[in-house]
């Protein structure tokens, strides 16, 4: 497939999901169970992002040791717990990054 | 009654505050686009087709991996069934609307819009206060254009030794923020999280995220399940 229509596909997919709800479906045919479900979604996808982003390398194996990400993102989600602020935890997360692989 | 012009403005004023993070995210899709081979104008067309933080992420954290398009599109498409819950959630404030203003508001309905117009639709019952949403959308997608531009263009000034790619699980991670203190919704984060790193060399086909999605929105199923009857 070329990236055009890579491009294409996943810009009808991304569209279809937020059009589908408004036009074609009312709100009573999603009852409190699903809704329940569906408010776990973000939970349960962006860990699949997040995790091997931090534990996989450039090699593709897991990094344990040795590996400034890991503290890095731990302190980003500390600081994120206790300011609830979106920047905060991207700041301080780039922040203890820079300051662990320039640094230390 | 309020103008059409001053609910827009309103929503404008309301998402301006989570624009900020939006501005370093939009750069680094756009340097790390043109970093695992897309063209410039390739690029800025994912910015206007696509119109997603997270899809265009992932399309390229999937792409630069060597992953299928068959997964690249339903990795995507799972990412975005969060966005069935925004679309239900919002419809009964747009149940009144012409099909065409229905057309136009979906392509706005964004994380951050969908986050501060709930508040407004929930509140407000003026007929035109869907108008909130567009001026929260419109704002997001001229920030999320620009930044993809200028994250093009800065693409090569900026060195790869700053890690710059660190930032796309940070995002993710702000994202996250209200959901660390829910105990069910950290064990899920958990359960995704080791399923994607431990099957990320072992599930075919790059499916790792799909395959991880469901383990834990299976966890949640059980989790909440179980909470009830207690």
């Amino acid at each position: 497939m070329s990236n055009w229509a890579l491009i294409l596909y996943c810009g009808l997919i991304t569209y279809l999901t937020r059009f589908s709800m408004i036009a074609l479906i009312k709100r009573e045919m999603f009852n409190d169970r699903i809704r329940e479900i569906l408010s776990f979604v973000p939970s349960a996808i962006f860990p699949a992002i997040i995790f091997p982003a931090i534990f996989i390398n450039d090699m593709g194996l897991i990094e344990i040791d040795d590996n400034p990400k890991i503290l890095a993102a731990i302190i980003a989600m500390i600081i994120g717990i206790f300011s609830r602020s979106i920047i905060a935890t991207i700041f301080s997360g780039l922040a203890s990054y820079w300051f662990l692989i320039f640094v230390v | 009654m309020k103008s059409n012009f001053k609910i827009f403005l309103k929503g404008i004023i309301d998402v301006s505050p989570l624009m900020i993070p939006v501005v370093p995210f939009g750069l680094i899709f756009g340097v790390l686009a043109i970093d695992v081979g897309f063209t410039p104008l390739e690029t800025m067309a994912m910015s206007l087709i696509i119109f997603g933080g997270a899809s265009q992420i992932v399309l390229l954290q999937l792409f630069s991996g060597g992953a299928s398009s068959l997964v690249i599109i339903s990795s995507v498409g799972a990412v975005n069934s969060r966005h069935l819950l925004y679309g239900a959630v919002v419809s009964e404030h747009l149940s009144d609307l012409k099909l065409i203003w229905k057309i136009i508001i979906s392509y706005f309905l964004i994380d951050q819009a969908f986050a501060i117009s709930n508040e407004y639709l929930k509140k407000n019952k003026d007929h035109n206060r869907y108008f909130h949403l567009v001026g929260g959308g419109a704002t997001c997608w001229v920030i999320w254009q620009s930044t993809t531009f200028l994250g093009i263009i800065l693409g090569a000034a900026i060195p790869e030794k700053l890690g710059l790619s660190f930032a796309v699980p940070l995002t993710f991670l702000a994202l996250l923020v209200n959901d660390f203190r829910k105990f069910i919704n950290v064990i899920v984060i958990i359960i995704s999280g080791l399923v994607a790193t431990f099957g990320y060399n072992y599930i075919p086909f790059k499916a790792y995220v799909i395959v991880a999605a469901l383990a834990g929105l299976f966890t949640a199923m059980i989790l909440t399940k179980k909470n009830k009857k207690v």
